[in-house]
């Protein structure tokens, strides 16, 4: 045994950085709660994807969800909003600098009810963002009310059922015209993780509901977001690999069985289907299927809709390439003949 | 007091006066979206490029058509703007408003009238001309179905010989506004040919009124204050744009679509600029905040309405210390009030926008060339100061049509404030986000995708210290508070300075905003009517400068004018002002939602003083 015991280099991704240098500050959240599971898949996801920490932009409105931006990648700026409208937040940072790889964490209170009227609007437009609901059915700061997303029937725990049947988000962006929708578990690392990596590596508005079980205020029996009912509901669509642009393609697929759609970047989803005619480029199929599922009270999840190709919110600006950030004044500020010909026309 | 010196002569109504040469206010009676938009604005100019100086101001209603709609001109030899009560000639195009209108009048002023109405009938003190448009139009407009819109610029024919307007001049005015239509232009020169030929054929010059030619309007240019703010915010740098349309704002983004589509794109075609019509104030608002966190110049444009929805995110931008400007274009309030009236009743909700100590700088523009220079100056101060400036516009200043002097291109370079490039990283090694190194409570920030492991910083709007970590302790809260007041405090040196005209009196008169015209005139009538001298501050900005403390000051009397019930910047005074000083302000308030006119400020102030 040697003297100086040595210590193994950390593990690094392409560009260098070691797992670290994604983490954030430590949680004041639950212990349990599925926020803090998304937020170690978004750690994760950015660094095998090899993102630099620096690109990102988190944006959050009110709520626990909303509050986890400051438990992942301090390195990246953040900018915690207010209740219900951070797509506008979201919307005006990536039309300042386009560069920017915007992350907007939000929960159902957050999206479904305070913020519809924004939600719906970033879903058509389709800007270039990764929006996650954090979905766990209740409102957990104000001590668990119930939110728009809670199912027809489910109980809170004083007993008290919910009347009104649940927006479901996804169905929502799909039919608005957001371009990867999809939705998950924290439970399920696995699929989340392989659902958070095409989300970057897509281009346009990614919505992905992710189940977030509240274990303080919604996990109980006759809730239908608790562990429990999610592990005996849990219904995937597909089984979801990822390969990243970057690594050379070892396995082979049967096209029969697999769909493959082509991200953005080059990044290859594989999609082995679980449900043989189930196609997730077609988005009256996909809402039917939603639809679909809601009556046989089965929790979907898996890639519901995904379109790599339609243009963005950016696209159809037709911005400068710099971002507008960063435009010197010999751009921004038209010169003496400019005004001149305005004073002319005015005479 | 009348302005006009009339001597009636018999009861019959025939009048014998002096000729009244370029001092007149002539008002159209027509009828929303019947295309007299344009004729007013070719009579308007026709007068301007006589040289005469001259304004016009749309009355219209909040109604897409088929609702009254008045247009005024004023046209003086002496340069007075602002509106003029008493209408000297009235041109009733309005069957549904003409016999109210006529009724209305004071003796002595002359009525051009559609000849079916009849209007001669009802008062015997005024002068009646009678015009048969339907006649007329359908001699030089075979089309039927664009009749009613030729119709109007009959009307423009008629006055322009009545008045001694050059039908050259009244000719360039058309061809301007029909710049792009060659068939519409020469369609409306015959309508007005017409009406001069059948007017001087057939009227009788009976009444005073004449224009005739100065040298007063040389150089200058006619441009409504939404135009003027686009233009300045192009001007200012300006590069992401947001907005919901609203009336009276609409029209400021919307030309200012027009001018960035025509000289901000790049050499590739592509835009240095992003324009996004939201889906609410709110999203507006959200959007000018993440634009101006992330480093763009952002601004929306709004009214009362959008205000009020702001407010939430007002606080946000506050707290978090975001860039951003914001035009409101004031209507007259509360709820949706009168949507299509002018008014000055935001200030004080706009002030203090959002719950919790919240204090925004506010700028005034008065003119339309201050519209272009205060664009410059909101970008500039928000980026400064890291803060919401809200640019206190009206209806008044927005929508109407006003004579100015050319703008001056802005000296001063694009000011972006305190921005830590990757460069300063290197350098400083880190940074926090809301310390105040410099003693001004101005902290420095860094951009989101600056390329620096220590470039990042956590906005919220929850509580936080100078590391922007979020922070419950009180002491934290405090000193965030107390630093970003300071802020404030240093603002009022570098907010624009009011106009002050002073030493002359013991009394003085401060307003603000489109209220200037009025005060100009109301001041010489309080001079030449009763000898009453007044001292004038023109307030531009909020917080209040030192001049405004050394006004009030040195005045034993202030009447502080304004467009609102409340005594909104009263209001805002008494909270600035040395308690013993309080007694010397007075409020002189209206709120009919009409431009201020210069006899009700002369005559309330008189009031007040008791003569």
């Amino acid at each position: 045994m040697a003297t100086t015991p040595s210590t193994p280099a950390p593990k690094t991704n392409r560009i260098n950085l070691s797992v670290l240098e994604y983490k954030g500050g430590k949680t004041t959240l639950c212990a349990g709660c599925g926020h803090n599971a998304i937020s170690e898949r978004i750690i994760d996801a950015m660094f095998e994807m090899g993102v630099k920490p620096e690109s990102v932009a988190k944006l959050s409105g009110i709520g626990c969800s909303s509050k986890s931006p400051a438990y992942f990648m301090s390195r990246s700026h953040s900018f915690n909003s207010v209740h219900g409208r951070m797509p506008s937040v979201a919307t005006g940072a990536m039309l300042a600098n386009r560069n920017l790889l915007a992350l907007g964490v939000s929960g159902d209170g957050d999206s479904a009810s305070i913020g519809i009227g924004q939600f719906v609007h970033l879903m058509r437009r389709n800007l270039p963002v990764i929006y996650i609901i954090e979905d766990n059915g209740v409102y957990g700061l104000t001590k668990g009310q119930f939110s728009a997303t809670a199912d027809l029937g489910s109980k809170l725990k004083t007993g008290v059922i919910n009347d009104l049947p649940a927006i479901d988000t996804c169905a929502l962006a799909i039919e608005l015209g957001a371009t990867f929708v999809g939705r998950s578990f924290s439970g399920d690392k696995k699929q989340l993780l392989s659902m958070l990596k095409a989300a970057i590596a897509h281009r346009g508005t990614v919505m992905l509901d992710v189940v977030s079980p509240c274990v303080t205020f919604n996990d109980h029996d006759g809730s239908t977001k608790s562990y429990k009912y999610m592990k005996d509901h849990e219904e995937p669509l597909q089984d979801i690999n990822f390969v990243p642009h970057f690594e050379e393609i070892d396995v082979d697929y049967d096209p029969g069985s697999t769909l493959e759609v082509t991200m953005h970047d080059g990044s290859r989803l594989r999609l082995r289907k679980l449900e043989q005619d189930y196609d997730p480029t077609n988005r009256i199929d996909a809402i039917h299927r939603l639809l679909d599922a809601h009556e046989k009270q089965e929790v979907l999840t898996g890639v519901f809709y995904v379109n790599p190709k339609a243009p963005t919110f950016l696209d159809l600006l037709n911005m400068t390439d710099q971002p507008l950030a960063t435009l010197p004044e010999s751009v921004t500020r038209p010169g003496r003949e400019v005004l001149e010909q305005c004073m002319e026309e005015l005479r | 007091m009348a302005t006009t010196d009339v001597t009636l002569q018999d009861a019959a109504g025939r009048l014998e006066r002096k000729p009244i040469v370029n001092d007149m206010s002539i008002q159209v009676g027509t009828v929303n979206g019947s295309g007299s938009q344009s004729s007013n604005t070719v009579l308007l100019r026709s007068i301007f490029q006589m040289g005469v100086p001259v304004s016009g101001k749309n009355l219209f209603p909040s109604n897409i058509a088929g609702l009254p709609t008045w247009y005024t001109i004023r046209a003086n030899k002496d340069g007075y703007i602002a509106r003029k009560k008493e209408i000297d000639f009235l041109i009733a195009m309005n069957s549904e408003t003409a016999q109210e209108d006529v009724m209305s009048l004071a003796p002595g002023a002359a009525a051009l009238y559609d000849e079916p109405l009849k209007l001669n009938t009802l008062r015997n003190d005024l002068i009646f001309y009678a015009v048969p448009y339907d006649k007329l139009v359908a001699t030089v407009c075979p089309e039927a179905k664009l009749r009613k819109l030729v119709k109007n610029m009959i009307y423009v024919g008629v006055v322009a010989q009545l008045l001694d307007i050059e039908m050259a001049e009244v000719e360039k005015a058309i061809r301007k506004q029909f710049a792009k239509k060659v068939k519409a232009a020469n369609l409306n020169m015959a309508a007005a040919q017409a009406g001069y030929d059948y007017a001087k054929a057939n009227l009788t010059k009976q009444d005073p009124f004449r224009i005739a030619r100065m040298d007063k309007t040389a150089g200058k240019i006619i441009i409504d204050g939404n135009s003027a703010a686009a233009l300045g915010c192009m001007f200012a740098g300006v590069t992401v744009v947001t907005w919901y349309p609203i009336t009276p704002s609409s029209s400021l983004v919307e030309t200012l679509i027009d001018y960035m589509k025509e000289h901000r794109l790049g050499p590739d075609g592509k835009a240095t600029f992003a324009i996004v019509q939201a889906e609410d104030e709110l999203a507006a608002i959200g959007m000018v905040i993440g634009g101006g966190w992330a480093g763009a110049r952002s601004m929306t444009a709004t009214a009362g309405p959008g205000i009020s929805l702001m407010a939430e995110f007002a606080g946000l931008a506050y707290y978090t210390e975001v860039p951003g400007v914001i035009w409101d274009i004031q209507r007259v309030g509360p709820s949706t009030g009168l949507p299509t009236r002018t008014s000055q009743g935001d200030i004080l909700s706009t002030a203090f926008l959002s719950h919790g100590d919240t204090k925004n700088i506010l700028l005034i523009p008065s003119s339309v060339s201050e519209c272009f220079d205060m664009a410059q100056d909101a970008f500039n101060l928000a980026e400064q100061f890291q803060t919401l400036v809200f640019v206190m516009s009206d209806l008044d200043l927005g929508m109407n049509n006003w004579m100015s002097d050319p703008f001056k291109y802005p000296e001063t370079p694009i000011k972006r404030g305190k921005v830590l490039t990757k460069e300063d990283l290197n350098r400083l090694g880190s940074f926090a986000r809301y310390k105040d190194i410099d003693g001004d409570g101005i902290g420095y920030r860094t951009l989101p995708g600056t390329d620096h492991p220590a470039a990042a910083y956590f906005a919220r709007g929850s509580g936080h210290n100078e590391k922007s970590q979020y922070s419950e302790r009180p002491d934290d809260f405090e000193h965030n508070m107390e630093r970003i007041n300071r802020k404030f405090e240093t603002a009022r040196s570098f907010v624009p300075r009011p106009e002050v005209d002073t030493g002359k009196s013991k009394i003085g008169i401060l307003a603000y905003g489109t209220s200037h015209w009025a005060i100009v005139e109301s001041r010489d009538q309080l001079r030449k009517e009763y000898n009453f001298e007044t001292d004038y501050l023109r307030l531009k900005a909020y917080p209040f400068t030192r001049e405004v403390h050394e006004f009030i000051e040195k005045h034993e009397r202030i009447y502080v004018v304004e467009q609102n019930r409340d005594a909104q910047m009263l209001s805002l005074l008494k909270l600035d002002v040395r308690t013993e000083l309080l007694p010397r302000l007075r409020s002189v308030s209206h709120i009919h939602g009409l431009p201020l006119d210069a006899r009700s400020v002369t005559d309330e102030i008189m009031t007040m003083e008791g003569k």
